[in-house]
């Protein structure tokens, strides 16, 4: 059986000899292009630094990022030249401090007195504790450590742990143990930390606190669906202002997520989008036609419009946002101007083309009956067109929206510098990966909109191309 | 009216008029919806806007007007300064073109996973795209900043950045290209009892491969342009200097780098359209 499959395939290659050669060249081709490409990757690795990856790539600040993100912590000082003033404060900000700038903010239920009514004690999430005395502190009940601790100051006031000595290493993990500090940090939720002249403590818990209402607001004590609640009650929270005023207000001036800011900025870069996207299909709507070989005969002026859709495009939406921002300043008009003038050269180019693929008979059906030229172009070529344009321009739109945040960044505002911002502070990480969400709902918003514009509009959500 | 109409003209008319009059209707919808779209937005922007509209307006020539005085000024000493930006340029160049090869490469399995004709399975699919679109939306800078701050200022961020979001948006593409792709090879390959590699290679690749080096092409346009902006966050290359240039106002050098971009581009773009051309043009 084989080998009369053997036959037969040998006479198919006498039959056809070119057909097979042919096929054997191109796979030639075709190996030595994936081993040049191959080549390439390899010089890229090197010269673009990807081997050092590892190097780069500190896993201790990405995990101190990203716990960030998710997490806020509460820092606890006790100074030991004065041990009875404890310092409980919301991310170490001075601003918010428990129970002293405005008095009805309790003490947090996790920080109370000890059973020998002497220490105070810090109970973590993890039910470990850290006990504070006026001359030590102790660290007890640690899950996964089966002794206690306790850390001194010698009497060169340096701090050390009590019989550390005797400790094998394997006991102490977790501490990290230099001349003027000693660190326990058992999880990257808890974190001990004794120098010399204070004692400073973190204790890191999941959630993003204060999202709603600020430390300091008046709504705080309550939840975001109770103090929804309470704007329908007439017993008024403070005394100024009705409930639904102060609800809103606070929620705009929080000064921990600074909606009210965010959300104005977001909508400037919605702006941007939007109306730079409105303005290149107003500009290239009518250039397009005068671009297009079927309505305009001058072939200098459709020479002239095609290089100029093509410096358009060619200057980068980056270099006309640098002109345009020594021009209007930092703001939307910036974004708009910029992403205009980019999409009016490349949404001409791709108008006019789709003129000039327009079917030729429906023009001329509607010159036979006599109309002019205008209402040829009227009748003849508009309703061919019409899909494509609103489909390209639409689609456009999404891919604007995150342009906008870029240009945004490189100075014009609008969420880009908000998110720039909050990076560059070095501990807002809750608020950048508050904004990195929003970026990613609204433009995945706009994809969607855009989506289902195009559906109603032209009963298609594919981009028309021709 | 002499002849005796039809008698259902009127009905005709009536519904030919209703019709009318909706589309009428709802054109004049749209427009007023754009209308007010255009003018609530122009009021955001002049609230928002540091500088008024008018003075921007009479300002506006003045930066490029500066550049070109410059760089006059200069003569013909200009042009090594122009020579002098190309490894710059070669930067940029070598971060779109190495992450836009790994993110192509990284796009074709993500495709492959979210066919509807090559894979039976419905949650891998919907995984696939959701983790295609979340890749997709996050705006390049946004992970290039990230990572910049992570692991300091290197080239590396924005090869990063742009390889993640080249995967997700030519994923789509492909997926798209995969979906529409003729349905009888495969028929053809599973009736001989091919594997689904095989039916992949010999069935899918073969109809797809010129529409993806399409697509792929494209996408390195767009990504050189990417590539210069993450520069000019700190990533390298010809961006990072035209940002340095800009702060320390060197009108020449800056013109000599936009000139390098805008013929960069304008080069790239035909390229691409040429080889478009040669790839899909002669099969449809």
């Amino acid at each position: 059986m084989s080998s009369s499959l053997a036959i037969e395939r040998d006479n198919i290659r006498k039959l056809f000899p070119d057909t097979f050669n042919q096929a054997r060249k191109s796979r030639i081709k075709g190996q030595i292009i994936f081993f040049l490409i191959l080549i390439y990757l390899i010089i890229g690795f090197f010269t673009l630094d990807v081997v050092d990856i590892p190097k780069k790539w500190k896993p201790q600040n990405a995990a101190m990022f990203v716990l960030d993100t998710y997490a806020h912590k509460d820092h606890v000082t006790m100074k030991w030249e004065n041990p009875d003033d404890i310092k409980i404060a919301f991310e170490g900000n001075y601003r918010s401090v428990y129970g002293r700038d405005n008095l009805d903010k309790s003490i947090p239920e996790w920080f109370y007195k000890n059973s020998d009514n002497i220490g105070n004690v810090i109970e973590f999430n993890n039910e470990g504790k850290a006990i504070l005395y006026k001359d030590r502190v102790e660290i007890v009940n640690f899950p996964k450590y089966d002794r206690d601790f306790t850390i001194k100051l010698n009497t060169n006031g340096k701090p050390y742990v009590v019989g550390s000595e005797d400790l094998a290493k394997d006991d102490l993990k977790g501490f990290r143990i230099t001349e003027n500090r000693v660190e326990f940090r058992p999880t990257l939720h808890e974190r001990v930390q004794v120098y010399p002249k204070k004692v400073e403590i973190h204790r890191y818990s999941i959630g993003w606190k204060y999202f709603w209402f600020d430390f300091s607001s008046p709504l705080e004590p309550y939840s975001f669906f109770e103090a929804l609640g309470l704007t329908f009650s007439k017993e008024r929270v403070v005394p100024e202002m009705s409930n639904l005023k102060l609800f809103l207000t606070e929620i705009k001036d929080n000064e921990a997520f600074m909606h009210g800011r965010v959300w104005w900025a977001m909508l400037e870069t919605i702006v941007m989008a939007v109306l730079g996207t409105m303005f290149a299909t107003v500009m290239a709507l009518p250039l397009s036609f005068l671009a297009a070989y079927n309505v305009t005969p001058i072939k200098a002026l459709r020479f002239t419009l095609r290089r100029l859709f093509d410096t358009l495009r060619g200057i980068d939406f980056l270099i006309w946002s640098l002109i345009f921002l020594r021009a209007f300043g930092p703001g939307p008009f910036t974004g708009i101007f910029a992403i205009g003038f980019t999409d009016t050269g490349t949404l001409g180019k791709l108008y006019s083309e789709a003129i000039e693929n327009t079917e030729k008979k429906q023009q001329e059906g509607v010159q036979s009956t006599g109309a002019s030229k205008f209402l040829q172009h009227r009748f003849g070529i508009i309703p061919q067109i019409l899909p494509i344009f609103v489909s390209q321009s639409l689609y456009y739109l999404e891919s604007n929206t995150r342009g906008a945040v870029i240009i945004g960044a490189m100075g014009a505002g609008g969420i880009g510098l908000q998110f720039l911002g909050a990076l560059g502070t070095g501990n807002d990480f809750e608020n950048v990966a508050y904004m990195a969400i929003l970026v990613l709902a609204v433009v995945i918003f706009m994809d969607r909109l855009s989506a289902w514009l195009r559906r109603i509009l032209i009963g298609s959500d594919q981009l028309i191309v021709r | 009216m002499s002849k005796a109409l039809p008698a259902n003209l009127e009905q005709i008319e009536i519904n030919l008029k209703k019709l009318t009059n909706q589309r009428t209707r709802s054109s004049l919808l749209g427009i007023a919806i754009l209308i007010l779209v255009f003018f609530s937005g122009t009021l955001v922007s002049l609230e928002a806007n540091a500088g008024s509209f008018g003075r921007g307006i009479a300002n506006f020539f003045n930066y490029p007007r500066d550049l070109f005085v410059d760089t006059f000024e200069m003569g013909w000493k200009y042009w090594p300064r122009v020579v002098k930006y190309i490894p710059e340029l070669i930067t940029t160049i070598n971060i779109a073109l190495f992450s836009t090869s790994i993110g192509f490469v990284l796009a074709v399995i993500f495709a492959i996973f979210s066919s509807r004709n090559l894979i039976r399975n419905k949650r891998v699919i919907q995984f696939t795209k959701f983790f295609m679109d979340v890749t997709r939306s996050f705006p390049t800078l946004i992970i290039a900043m990230v990572f910049l701050y992570l692991m300091g200022k290197s080239s590396l961020p924005a090869v990063i950045a742009i390889t993640i979001h080249t995967a997700g948006a030519l994923g789509k593409l492909f997926t798209e290209a995969i979906e529409n792709c003729d349905g009888k090879p495969i028929e053809g390959l599973s009736s001989v009892g091919a594997t689904w590699t095989q039916k992949i290679r010999f069935s899918v690749l073969p109809q797809v491969l010129p529409l993806f080096l399409s697509y792929g092409i494209l996408r390195l346009e767009i990504n050189v342009r990417e590539s210069t902006i993450l520069g000019f966050v700190g990533a390298g290359g010809i961006g990072e200097m035209l940002a340095a240039l800009i702060q320390w106002n060197y009108g020449a050098d800056v013109l000599a780098c936009m000139f390098l971009l805008v013929g960069t581009i304008i080069a790239l773009d035909y390229l691409s359209a040429y080889w478009r051309h040669n790839l899909i043009g002669v099969n449809q």
